[in-house]
C-alpha cells in the first residue's frame, strides 16, 4: 500500500510504451540487489534498467513492441462477494506496479520477511532486471453474467456489446477447458522466468477469489507491433503480421483498436478488446508440404515474406489476378475483403510437448486487440475458417473473448476500479 | 494422568481460571453436581442450560442407536472440551474448565456435521487473559483435543485390528475409515515422531531400503485388492503397538503456537497433495474421509489459537472462519450417509472445486505463523 502512494506518474507515454523512470522508495527491495551483473551505484537502477512503465492512458503490453516471451492466464472468479474480488485487484495493481518496475511482488520480497512467514515473493526472479514485463488485464463475459447467468456482482448492465460470445466458426475444435475465463492477464517480457513469476505472484494473491482456468506459456513473439521490429516467423516458417497494426500509426490506432467515447461503456473508453485463440499447427504434415503450396497456401514468398505478386515484404498484395489463390490467407486476411477491418495482432508461437502419438503439439497462440471483435475479428475469422487452404493444417482449440480497459493513471487507482465502482 | 498433564501444563491461564472458580462462591460448591446429557439420534437433551464459571461436569448417557460425540464449543467452534465415540447404551462423563461466557454443547449422532446445538451459559466473573497467557491457552486447549482424538484412535484401532484378525472382511472394511479419521486430524503431532509415521501410514512404495511396507494401508491393498487378510495378524497388531506409542508421546508432548499454526497449514497441504489426488487410500478410495478429518484437524488447531489470533487480527479470524464454512460446504456435496462418497465418484470438475476451495482456505492460514511468531 505504502509502495502506491510513492510511486509517481513517470512515463505516461501516449501509448504507454515509454520506459518510465520510477520514483522509487528507500525502503523498497529492488531484485537486482547482490544478484548478479548488479551495478556498483546500487542495483535498483539496474533491476528497473529495462522497465516499461505499468502506468498511463492505455494498459502497456498491447502496442508495446512485442517482447519474446508469453504467460498468459485466464481465471474463474470462485466467489461472489464483490469486495473481495476489488480486493483482490488492488493487491494485483500494487504487485503488477512492483513486479513491472523489477521488483518483488510484495514489500518485504523474497528473502526480507521473517522465517515463520511464507515470503510475500516466489523469489525466482530475484536478481532478475524488470526485462520488459508488462500485465495487461481483460475482463470476461463471465464476470458479468456468469454460466447460470447470475449477475454476481452487480454489473451486467456494464457489459459491453462488444464484448459478445465469440461464434462457433466452422472447423472449430474448442476445448471448453481450456476456454473463456471471467479475467485473464498476459505477461509479456524478454525473459521467461520473469513473466511466469509474475503470472505465479498473481495466481498466488488471488487464491480463494479466483481459481487457475488454463494458462499458456509462449515463446517467439509471431508479430511485430512497431516499425522498429523485424517481422517474425511463425512455426510454419512463414513471415506473420507484416500488415499488423503497428504503434507508430496512431491514426489507424484510434480508427482500429481503441475504443472511442460512446463506443459503449464509459469504463472502456480508450480500452480495447482482446480475443485469443490457442490454434494448433498440425506440422508434420505441414512439413511434407512442397514449398510452392507451402507459398500459394500464405500467398507469400516464404523467404522474402513478399506477396507473391510482390518482390519485397512490405509490397501491397496485388488481389485482382489469380497469381494469389482465392483461398490464400494472405488474402482472405486482407483488409479490403473484409471491410476494411484490421487488427493489431501480438500472438506467440507455442509448443507444449508432444501428444502422444509422436507429434508436437504446437502451435501458434493468436492474440489480437481491436476496437470491436464484431466488426473486426468476427467477419475475418468467418472467412477464414470457411475459405483458408491454411485450415487443413490448423485447428483453433481454445478461445477467449475479454474487455482491456484503460490504463491507470494514478498510483491510488487499481484494475477494475472503473468497472466495479 | 490428566489432571497432573492440566498443572503441568500450568499456564497462568489456568491458574486464572481455577481461581476464578473458587472465589465465584456460592454455586461453585456443587461441581460435583454433574449435568445430565439424554443424547439420542435426534435429540440432546441437557439438564442445565447454565453453570457458574469453574469445573463443569457432564454426563452423557446416550440413548439413540448412533455412535455419538458431546462436545463444548467455545466461540468459533473453539473446543472446550469433549467425548468421542460413546457407543449405544452406554454414559461418559466430561469435565471441563470453564469461565464464564457463552458457550454452546453438541451432540453429534453419527458423529458427523455441526451436531445438534444448545446455549450455554457461564457465569462468574474471569480476568482478560493477556497476549502470552492467551498463547499459553491454546496449547493446553489443543492438548485437550489431542487427548480426546488419541483416545478414540486407539478405540477405534483396536476394533479394526480385532475384526482383521478375526477375518471379518466386510467389518474391517466399514472400521477402516473410522479408525483413521482420528489419525487424520492429529496427523502433524504424529509426524514429530519421524519414524513411526511411515510405520502406520506410509504408502506402498515410500518405504527405505530395509523397510516393510506396513500399517493401514498395507492392511487396506489386502481387504480392498485380494480380501484375503489371513495373514494380517502380525501387521495388524504392530499397527495396534505403533499406534499405542505414538499415542502415549503425542499425550506427552505439548505443541508450541507456531507448531500449531504451521500443522493447521500442513493439514490442508496434506489435503492438496494426497486426498484431491486419490493418492493416500488408493486401495479403498475412501480419502473424503481422511479429507474431513484433515480439515476439522486443521480447524482444532485454528481455534486453538484463536482468542490470540483476534487480538492480533481480528479480520483474519473472520475469513478463515468464512473459508472454513465453505469447504464444508462443498465437502458435504459429497456426504453419503454418516460416511463420504468414494475418491472415484467424484468428477474432475468436483475435483477442482475442492482444490479451490482448500488453496482459498489454507492461504490465510499459511499467515497465521508469522502473526504468532511476531508476538505482538
Amino acid at each position: 500500500m505504502q509502495r502506491r502512494k510513492v510511486i509517481g506518474l513517470a512515463g505516461v507515454g501516449a501509448a504507454g510504451v515509454a520506459a518510465g523512470a520510477l520514483a522509487l522508495s528507500s525502503d523498497d527491495p529492488g531484485r537486482g540487489a547482490g544478484g548478479a551483473g548488479a551495478g556498483g551505484d546500487g542495483s535498483r537502477g539496474n533491476a528497473a534498467a529495462d522497465a516499461i512503465s505499468f502506468w498511463g492512458d492505455r494498459q502497456a503490453g498491447i502496442v508495446t513492441p512485442a517482447q519474446d516471451r508469453l504467460h498468459f492466464m485466464a481465471f474463474d472468479v470462485i466467489t461472489d462477494d464483490r469486495a473481495a474480488l476489488v480486493g483482490m485487484l488492488e493487491a494485483w495493481t500494487a504487485a503488477a506496479a512492483r513486479m513491472t518496475a523489477g521488483l518483488d511482488a510484495g514489500t518485504r520480497g523474497a528473502v526480507g520477511g521473517i522465517p515463520e512467514a511464507p515470503p510475500d515473493d516466489t523469489g525466482e526472479a530475484l536478481g532478475l532486471p524488470a526485462s520488459g514485463l508488462t500485465l495487461t488485464i481483460g475482463f470476461g463475459p463471465g464476470l458479468f453474467r456468469d454460466a447460470t447467468g447470475k449477475d454476481r456482482f452487480g454489473i451486467a448492465d456494464r457489459r459491453p456489446e462488444a464484448l459478445a460470445d465469440l461464434p462457433a466458426f466452422p472447423g472449430d475444435a474448442l476445448d471448453a477447458k481450456i476456454s473463456g475465463g471471467d479475467i485473464c492477464v498476459q505477461a509479456c517480457a524478454h525473459d521467461p522466468q520473469v513473466a511466469v513469476h509474475a503470472i505465479r505472484n498473481l495466481a498466488r494473491l488471488g487464491m480463494g477469489v479466483v481459481s487457475v482456468r488454463w494458462s499458456q506459456l509462449g515463446f517467439g513473439r509471431t508479430s511485430s507491433t512497431s516499425t522498429s521490429q523485424d517481422t517474425p516467423r511463425n512455426l510454419f516458417g512463414f513471415k506473420d503480421g507484416t500488415a499488423n497494426l503497428k504503434a507508430e500509426e496512431t491514426a489507424l490506432l484510434d480508427e482500429h483498436l481503441w475504443v472511442r467515447d460512446g463506443d459503449g461503456p464509459d469504463w472502456m473508453t480508450g480500452g480495447s478488446y482482446l480475443v485469443t485463440r490457442k490454434i494448433r499447427m498440425i506440422i508434420e504434415t505441414w512439413d511434407r508440404t512442397p514449398l510452392g503450396e507451402q507459398e500459394t497456401i500464405f500467398g507469400r514468398a516464404k523467404g522474402s515474406g513478399a506477396p507473391l505478386t510482390g518482390t519485397a515484404e512490405f509490397d501491397e498484395p496485388d488481389l485482382t489476378g489469380d497469381r494469389i489463390d482465392v483461398g490464400a490467407h494472405v488474402r482472405l486476411a486482407h483488409p479490403t475483403v473484409n471491410g476494411g477491418a484490421r487488427l493489431l495482432r501480438r500472438g506467440y508461437n507455442y509448443v507444449d510437448g508432444s501428444d502422444g502419438l509422436g507429434r508436437l503439439d504446437a502451435g501458434l497462440f493468436f492474440i489480437a486487440y481491436q476496437r470491436d471483435p464484431r466488426k473486426q475479428f468476427v467477419p475475418v475469422q468467418t472467412r477464414l475458417s470457411r475459405h483458408d487452404l491454411l485450415n487443413e493444417y490448423i485447428r483453433h482449440v481454445s478461445s477467449g473473448v475479454f474487455a482491456c480497459p484503460p490504463g491507470l493513471l494514478a498510483a491510488d487507482d487499481h484494475w477494475g476500479r472503473s468497472l466495479l465502482a | 494422568m490428566r489432571t497432573a498433564r492440566i498443572l503441568t501444563a500450568a499456564t497462568a491461564a489456568a491458574l486464572l481460571l481455577a481461581a476464578c472458580g473458587d472465589n465465584d462462591g456460592g454455586t461453585t460448591g456443587d461441581e460435583d453436581a454433574a449435568i445430565a446429557v439424554s443424547a439420542s439420534d435426534t435429540a440432546c437433551d441437557v439438564a442445565e442450560g447454565e453453570s457458574a464459571a469453574g469445573t463443569v461436569t457432564f454426563t452423557i448417557a446416550n440413548k439413540g442407536s448412533k455412535v455419538t460425540e458431546f462436545y463444548v464449543y467455545a466461540d468459533g467452534d473453539r473446543v472446550m472440551g469433549e467425548v468421542e465415540n460413546i457407543a449405544p447404551g452406554l454414559s461418559r462423563e466430561l469435565i471441563v474448565e470453564l469461565a464464564a461466557g457463552t458457550y454452546e454443547t453438541a451432540c453429534k449422532p453419527g458423529m458427523i456435521g455441526k451436531g445438534i446445538r444448545n446455549g450455554f451459559t457461564v457465569t462468574g466473573s474471569s480476568t482478560p487473559l493477556t497476549e502470552d497467557a492467551k498463547l499459553a491457552q491454546a496449547t493446553t486447549d489443543y492438548q485437550r483435543y489431542v487427548k480426546s482424538q488419541t483416545g478414540a484412535l486407539i478405540d477405534k484401532t483396536t476394533e479394526f485390528v480385532t475384526a482383521v484378525k478375526a477375518g471379518k472382511v466386510d467389518q474391517a472394511k466399514a472400521l477402516f475409515p473410522v479408525a483413521r479419521t482420528y489419525w487424520e486430524r492429529i496427523e502433524p503431532v504424529a509426524e514429530i515422531f519421524g519414524d513411526l509415521d511411515p510405520a502406520i501410514d506410509g504408502r506402498e512404495g515410500d518405504q527405505e531400503e530395509g523397510q516393510e511396507f506396513t500399517g493401514f494401508h498395507r492392511i487396506e491393498k489386502d481387504l480392498w485388492t485380494t480380501g484375503d487378510i489371513s495373514q494380517d495378524g502380525p501387521v495388524a497388531d504392530k499397527l495396534l503397538v505403533d499406534v499405542q506409542k505414538i499415542v502415549d508421546l503425542a499425550n506427552s508432548t505439548t505443541l508450541s503456537p507456531l507448531q500449531l499454526a504451521n500443522g493447521a497449514k500442513e493439514l490442508l497441504d496434506e489435503v492438496a497433495t494426497g486426498k484431491i489426488t486419490g493418492e493416500e487410500d488408493r486401495y479403498s478410495h475412501t480419502d473424503l474421509w481422511d479429507f474431513a478429518a484433515n480439515v476439522e484437524g486443521s480447524q482444532a488447531a485454528v481455534s486453538a489459537l484463536r482468542p490470540a489470533l483476534e487480538e492480533k487480527d481480528a479480520a483474519l479470524v473472520t475469513t478463515l472462519d468464512e473459508r472454513f464454512a465453505s469447504v464444508e460446504a462443498a465437502l458435504e456435496k459429497h456426504r453419503d450417509g454418516d460416511g463420504w462418497k468414494p475418491h472415484t465418484a467424484l468428477t474432475e470438475a468436483d475435483l477442482k472445486t475442492l482444490s479451490d476451495e482448500i488453496n482459498a482456505l489454507a492461504e490465510p492460514i499459511s499467515r497465521i505463523a508469522a502473526l504468532v511468531a511476531s508476538g505482538k
